[in-house]
């Protein structure tokens, strides 16, 4: 019996998958550890990322008091603005926007860069002088991004929270002090923890499978354009997947 | 440049073979690449294969350094399987080789420098003077001396694959192994390359099995030349002999002509991704 060819590939990118999470977990523990290499990818990650993740943060946030103003202003309600912007960000959107703006920059560049190194063999260089690559090259990238996010994350919020103090209180006339009482006032420790996990979680996945769909690459230029643009596909729907599946563990 | 090195069995069927390899079969998906593959390298012996594009030259050479595993059939090196190898075993096994592959396949993150000292600093437990003596030593063999602080994408092509060569010889292996070294360089630059690879093979005394379709280079290079057309070795002889083999494909193949026995197969697409299903380049 033949499966149809889309089926048999979601299975072998499974398979794939799950094979270079188990690699990843078998190598990181062996020496040597290559600490400059780890830091250098969070650099990496964090300084290409940074800008587009603090933007998006920032208009979120406003957007988010924009609406939820308007919308509690018919209950009598708006007080609730910053409780509920500070618990959107922290809790979901930060996370998942970053996620998805990480996997764009710096999981894409990870299946490109692979992806190269792959068609024009210089990972069967590696192998041939004794370096085993998914030590070498996934493992480092893989603790950088799980690292790394979650610190843009927390710059996210941070901002983010920021943007919708501005809306409510300078464009909305929101009273101020109480606008910042109000952002923390309902917000628990497990909101942000939680936040900051979902982001690590994403960070692990979303390096894992920009760096298998690198590591695969097959058919030269034209392979290692398909690769950088899986890698970002696949990767973004594996974090709002998890995100729902995370989201009822965690809370 | 017919400066051929005297080899003590150039025969292969003797019982000193370091390499072995015995009915050897690979394919990828559908397409039969090897279909039974048998062939021995003595010690100290430069074995050259020829064959069209495609003809699973490079798969060959994959194999015996451990790269895929053979669908069935056996390599081995010194008497040891290649495919039994463990992962741990296969990284100790590895030191004995260097390999240079088709485009240099130099890390482009870093200087060639540290391309040619990459596998000392994971093979041996030189000192960092140790390696920088012997990098240098490495880059002047390759007639490169001065080019140590440059990135791969500064270098030309050739000069590229002769610092490919440098890092395949850095850790001074038993047996080398060059992967169409000459391919698409000027002729100029190809019998440079011939050149070094003789007198690497020549000085340093190892085992060398070079794949390439120029048969210019083939015969300067080879102590013994090996013909694979359709997954199989149909002639195996040493250089004279060889060009005085009647087969009408290895005659059409070293005199280049575009009609013969030969002409499906060279005029076959070279593109291996066609078929989807992971197939390393051919």
């Amino acid at each position: 019996m033949k499966l149809p060819d889309s089926v048999e590939n979601f299975f072998e990118q499974m398979g794939r998958f799950m094979q270079m999470v188990g690699r990843v977990f078998a190598w990181t523990p062996r020496p040597p550890y290559d600490w400059r290499e780890l830091f250098r990818q969070m650099v990496k990650v964090g300084v290409n990322s940074m800008p587009v993740v603090l933007l998006t943060a920032m208009f979120t946030g406003m957007v988010l008091a924009l609406q939820t103003f308007s919308v509690l202003r018919r209950f009598n309600a708006e007080s609730f603005v910053g409780s509920l912007v500070a618990l959107s960000m922290v809790r979901e959107l930060s996370s998942v926007l970053s996620g998805l703006i990480v996997a764009g920059r710096a999981g894409s560049a990870m299946g490109a860069e692979l992806g190269t190194m792959r068609v024009t063999e210089q990972i069967d260089a590696l192998e041939v002088m004794a370096t085993d690559p998914v030590h070498y090259l996934v493992v480092p990238r893989v603790w950088a991004t799980t690292i790394t996010l979650p610190l843009l994350v927390v710059l996210g919020n941070g901002v983010g929270i920021f943007g919708g103090y501005l809306v409510a209180v300078v464009l909305m006339g929101a009273n101020p002090v109480s606008y910042v009482d109000r952002t923390f006032q309902y917000m628990e420790l497990n909101d942000l923890l939680s936040g900051l996990i979902k982001a690590g979680v994403f960070g692990f996945l979303l390096a894992v499978i920009g760096c298998q769909q690198g590591f695969y690459t097959t058919g030269g230029a034209e392979g290692v354009g398909r690769s950088t643009t899986a890698a970002v596909v696949v990767a973004s729907i594996a974090i709002l997947i998890s995100d729902f599946f995370l989201t009822r563990l965690l809370f | 440049m017919a400066a051929m090195t005297p080899t003590p069995e150039p025969s292969g069927k003797t019982d000193s073979a370091q390499i072995r390899i015995k009915d050897l079969h690979k394919s990828f998906g559908p397409k039969v690449v090897l279909d039974g593959v048998s062939i021995d390298i003595a010690p100290a012996e430069s074995l050259v294969v020829i064959g069209g594009s495609g003809t699973g030259k490079s798969v060959l050479l994959k194999h015996v350094i451990g790269l895929l595993k053979p669908d069935s059939g056996t390599v081995e090196v010194d008497g040891t399987a290649v495919e039994t190898l463990g992962n741990r075993e296969i990284t100790e096994f590895r030191r004995k080789f260097g390999m240079a592959f088709q485009e240099g396949a130099l890390f482009d993150s870093m200087t060639v420098w540290q391309n040619v000292a990459f596998p000392l600093q994971r093979l041996t437990k030189m000192s960092r003077e140790e390696i920088d003596d012997r990098v240098q030593e490495c880059l002047k063999m390759v007639r490169l001396s001065g080019v140590g602080d440059k990135l791969p994408s500064q270098l030309s092509g050739g000069m590229r694959r002769r610092v490919g060569f440098a890092r395949a010889v850095a850790h001074q292996p038993e047996i080398l192994l060059f992967d169409e070294p000459t391919t698409g360089l000027d002729p100029v630059t190809t019998a440079l390359i011939g050149e070094v690879i003789l007198d690497l093979s020549d000085r340093l005394k190892t085992t060398t099995i070079t794949i390439t379709h120029d048969m210019e280079s083939a015969f300067l290079i080879g102590d013994r030349i090996a013909m694979l057309y359709q997954g199989k070795i149909i002639a195996d002889a040493p250089p004279e002999e060889f060009q005085r083999l009647e087969d009408p494909r290895v005659q059409q193949f070293i005199h280049g002509k575009a009609e013969g026995p030969l002409s499906e197969v060279t005029l076959e697409p070279d593109d291996p991704d066609s078929g989807g299903s992971g197939d390393p380049d051919l």
